[in-house]
């Protein structure tokens, strides 16, 4: 029990660490510039909790995280779009394209941020409640969900595009203004934006460090390891994925949400096959199953994409697609593997392999 | 009447292309359970070699014929190098394969960014192919193009090709034995890796044929893989794997109801009805249309 | 306690019969053995009852019927299962292995917390198959007899009421089996055990009775020594004398 104990200690000291290098170190040593660029990977590095849980526990090789960014983030631009144009007004885009002179049926209930903020979150874990109901009971697994969790995310982007008068189409919901009341042109409010971004990053990290640490977390990881023979204990398998997969739908959809303010834009081309798949590439990178791991390869992976392709976009997608190949062809644990090792390496007694990081394939 | 003809012979032509895209992953990944994400490049790098050809052959039609076995050798070979640098180190993990090959897909778009440029290009049809075959004459006539009617001359001769290698040739023996028992085969001296990469090459092959085809209704681009690799996995999953049939008439019969759903709708929501059908008949059929049975636990 | 009741249990795959109209009936406390030729049908069985394929006729355990419930709910009624080759969490330690066996009933308030100690249920199935040292390691480290002991214990804390085992003791070494037998004879005693077990020896010095499976069905039923002289018995393993080398063999 000390083992866990100690654990617990490192987990809180992390926290800390964490807080303090969020909270006082980035917003002191960085340009407001920078601090929005980070504010913008923190939103990548929440999906990609999600995904260390889905795919990292669970094997759940969710390729369409997109979609549920995009509800989250079309759910939050669709209120403050209606909240700039003010009352009585229709948002800008649907003046130029649009013949309609009311809003949308489906727009209307956005005008209440209430609602519009519960839609962020629940929104895409009702949707994912519903798909994943549908695969994970009929056993449908391993690759063939993952082209369909693709195919999902191609599917809204293309639709998105086709519904040009309401959701202003390849352009997507652009040049936001406000948040809430707040001018998002007043570097402060920005700010403000990137602290509310940060909290929510360790909210979400401690919601994902208890599910993994809870019996929960040790099912999932025997589901994804064995799923017949958890159904022959007495659990349906379906029930455990879906639980990963509609909490991993909720913290995108929280990124997405949260991403419309920091940018100031949800496009279908942030939220289609290349995106969702990227997501996924961060995670891969900084190690799957590991929570940390996962967070710090987003982060690293969207930093490296912007240093990257703005002065050499050939290059960097070559480096891309190297990254994809070495990082799972030859690090499938990603670069918390190699800290694993280290540690190992470091302890005297390599007898007691307590921390074996689970690393499974499930297909 | 005409309509419904009309949008049922669309349906047929989509479904062809749609075959023969999806033919060389039914080899791929319906026999040897690898998801390639690359296959999409493979079908684009299919499209330039005929793009190449006709620049350095005049004539449309002969460069076109020339093409095929041109394309279908490209393909295969890059496959082939595919399997033995990356893929068969992978086989016991294939979301990982998914992935990995992800990133080749993307190296290898750049790449024909780099040497092509990044905006599309064309290719011209021969003038045997520009026509139209009139079916139906009259004041409401229905036609059917040339170069519709070549592809799905093209699928499905591809398919008869594939199914009596599978069936006839020694080759073929194999591959179905490695499939239906890899250790079995193993010990029975048939060399596995020989005979991964040798399908691999038919299967990456093929999707340079379908690339060839592609140049006749569609602009040639670095992105054309990505475009139509989905609906290709899709066509797989829903056929069932291990089985020809499945492909084909799942092929045919997506083709038509995108066709019928676009006519009666719009394209973008015919996408999200096709896909919702899908998952709707997953929930039938789980495995497929077809599927090998087994008793094995997992 | 109940009783596993079979009647007319048929099997097909895409027109081969693997049960053929099998009837059978362990009443509880027994150890049932049930023993045939490779390809007697035997795990299909084993596979019907547990809700793994399909099949046609009716299993009642207890007075309720199995067939066409989902694997999951046959389980929670009190069924349990070991496999021919022992399937246990590789990733996970043997106390996190049997921790989820045992927790199948368990509220989603309890699931979303951490394991806080060990369950007494759990320390009491360690102690019984001897791995309360490996506690902490993972399973996959396990050497071949312990992870069937594993599984054996996984049922234990799953606290089933009819134990269904595919070759229990195949690859142990001959103090393993000993030892196996005797924790299976003190299991059978609150419980109903099957057993599908094709070494010859260990039939004999265990089982309380006995079925013989040919060809999809059920050739023989009673005490070891009565199915030994029964001479439909002897025509199918005498008449196959190489089958039964090898069936003593494995």
């Amino acid at each position: 029990m000390n083992v866990l104990k100690g654990r617990s200690a490192r987990a809180w000291a992390g926290f800390a660490g964490a807080a303090v290098v969020l909270f006082a170190i980035a917003p002191l040593a960085l340009s407001d510039f920078r601090l929005g660029l980070l504010a913008k990977y923190l939103c990548t590095a929440m999906v990609a909790v999600g995904i260390c849980l889905a795919w990292g526990r669970g094997g759940l090789l969710t390729l369409g995280q997109g979609v549920f960014f995009g509800l989250g983030g079309y759910a939050m631009a669709m209120h403050l779009k209606i909240a700039d144009a003010g009352p009585g007004n229709l948002p800008d885009f649907m003046q130029l394209y649009g013949t309609a002179t009311e809003l949308p049926w489906w727009w209307k209930p956005f005008e209440n941020p209430l609602f519009a903020l519960a839609a962020t979150v629940l929104l895409p874990m009702a949707v994912a409640a519903l798909l994943g109901l549908f695969i994970f009971r009929r056993r449908v697994k391993g690759a063939y969900f993952a082209i369909l969790s693709q195919a999902l995310a191609a599917a809204l982007a293309i639709w998105l595009v086709g519904q040009q008068a309401t959701t202003g189409g390849t352009n997507g919901l652009t040049d936001i203004q406000g948040f809430f009341g707040y001018s998002l042109d007043d570097p402060v409010n920005q700010r403000l934006v990137y602290f509310v971004i940060a909290a929510a990053l360790l909210l979400l990290m401690a919601i994902a460090r208890q599910l993994i640490n809870s019996r929960y977390g040790e099912l999932l990881v025997a589901v994804r390891d064995s799923e017949e023979r958890v159904r022959f204990l007495g659990y349906d398998p379906a029930n455990v994925k879906l639980v990963a997969y509609v909490v991993a739908a909720g913290m995108a959809g929280l990124a997405g949400a949260l991403f419309v303010p920091a940018v100031g834009i949800i496009s279908p081309a942030l939220i289609g096959i290349v995106p969702s798949i990227e997501f996924v590439i961060g995670a891969a990178v900084g190690g799957r199953a590991s929570l940390v791991g996962a967070v710090l390869g987003a982060v690293a992976v969207a930093w490296a994409k912007t240093a990257l392709s703005e002065e050499f976009p050939a290059a960097w997608t070559y480096f891309q697609g190297l990254l994809f190949i070495v990082a799972l062809a030859f690090l499938p644990g990603g670069l918390a593997s190699l800290a694993v090792l280290v540690r190992r390496r470091r302890k005297a007694s390599p007898a007691q392999q307590t921390a074996a990081v689970p690393l499974g394939e499930a297909a | 009447m005409t309509v419904i003809l009309g949008q049922t012979f669309t349906g047929i032509s989509i479904g062809a292309v749609l075959l023969l895209i999806a033919l060389g992953l039914s080899l791929t990944f319906g026999q040897m359970n690898v998801i390639n994400m690359a296959h999409g490049e493979f079908i684009m790098a299919g499209a330039y070699t005929t793009y190449v050809l006709q620049k350095s052959i005049s004539s449309a039609g002969i460069s076109l014929l020339v093409a095929l076995p041109v394309a279908f050798l490209v393909s295969g070979v890059l496959g082939a190098l595919l399997e033995w640098l990356l893929i068969r180190r992978l086989y016991l993990r294939p979301l990982d394969t998914l992935l990995v090959t992800w990133g080749v897909s993307l190296m290898l778009q750049q790449l024909a960014r780099d040497i092509f440029g990044a905006p599309n290009v064309q290719t011209r049809a021969p003038d045997w192919l520009t026509g139209n075959i009139e079916i139906i004459g009259g004041d409401d006539p229905l036609t059917f193009a040339n170069s519709r009617l070549f592809i799905l001359g093209l699928a499905v001769a591809a398919v008869v090709a594939l199914s009596l290698t599978l069936r006839l040739t020694p080759l073929g023996r194999r591959i179905r034995a490695v499939v239906q028992n890899r250790d079995l085969a193993e010990v029975s001296g048939i060399s596995t890796s020989t005979v991964d990469r040798t399908a691999f090459f038919l299967g990456s092959g093929l999707a340079g044929v379908a690339g060839v085809a592609l140049t006749l209704v569609g602009p040639i681009g670095p992105t054309m893989g990505t475009n139509v690799i989905i609906d290709a996995f899709l066509v797989i999953v829903v056929g069932g794997i291990g089985q020809l049939k499945g492909t084909v008439i799942v092929a045919f019969v997506l083709g038509v109801l995108q066709s019928v759903l676009e006519y009666s709708t719009t394209v973008s929501v015919a996408k999200v009805l096709v896909l919702v059908a899908i998952v709707a008949f997953l929930q039938w059929r789980p495995q497929g249309l077809y599927t090998l049975r087994t008793r094995s636990l997992v | 306690m109940s009783e596993l009741e079979i009647r007319g249990l048929r099997v097909t795959f895409d027109g081969f019969t693997a049960v053929d109209g099998v009837d059978l009936d362990v009443a509880p406390g027994d150890l049932r053995f049930l023993i045939g030729p490779n390809g007697a049908g035997k795990t299909t069985l084993v596979d019907a009852v547990t809700g793994l394929v399909k099949a046609e006729g009716s299993a009642k355990f207890g007075g309720a019927e199995l067939l066409g419930r989902p694997v999951h709910r046959i389980a929670r009624s009190g069924i349990g299962r070991t496999f021919q080759t022992a399937t246990v969490f590789e990733e996970l330690t043997v106390l996190q292995n049997l921790d989820i066996a045992a927790g199948a009933g368990r509220s989603m308030w309890t699931m979303l917390r951490r394991r806080k100690d060990v369950p007494e249920a759990v320390a009491q199935a360690m102690e019984t198959v001897g791995l309360t040292d490996l506690a902490d390691s993972p399973a996959g480290t396990l050497a071949h007899g312990q992870k069937q002991w594993l599984e054996i214990g996984m049922l234990l804390v799953q606290d089933v009421k009819l134990l269904l085992l595919d070759e229990p003791v195949a690859g142990m070494s001959h103090d393993e089996r000993q030892a196996t037998g005797e924790l299976l004879q003190r299991i059978s005693e609150e419980r109903t055990v099957v057993v599908i077990e094709h070494d010859m020896d260990f039939m004999r010095s265990f089982a309380r009775s006995v079925s013989v499976l040919h060809a999809g069905k059920v050739l023989s039923e009673g005490t070891v020594a009565q199915v030994q002289a029964d001479p439909k018995v002897q025509e199918v393993y005498l008449g196959h004398v190489e089958d039964t080398a090898v069936v003593q063999e494995a």
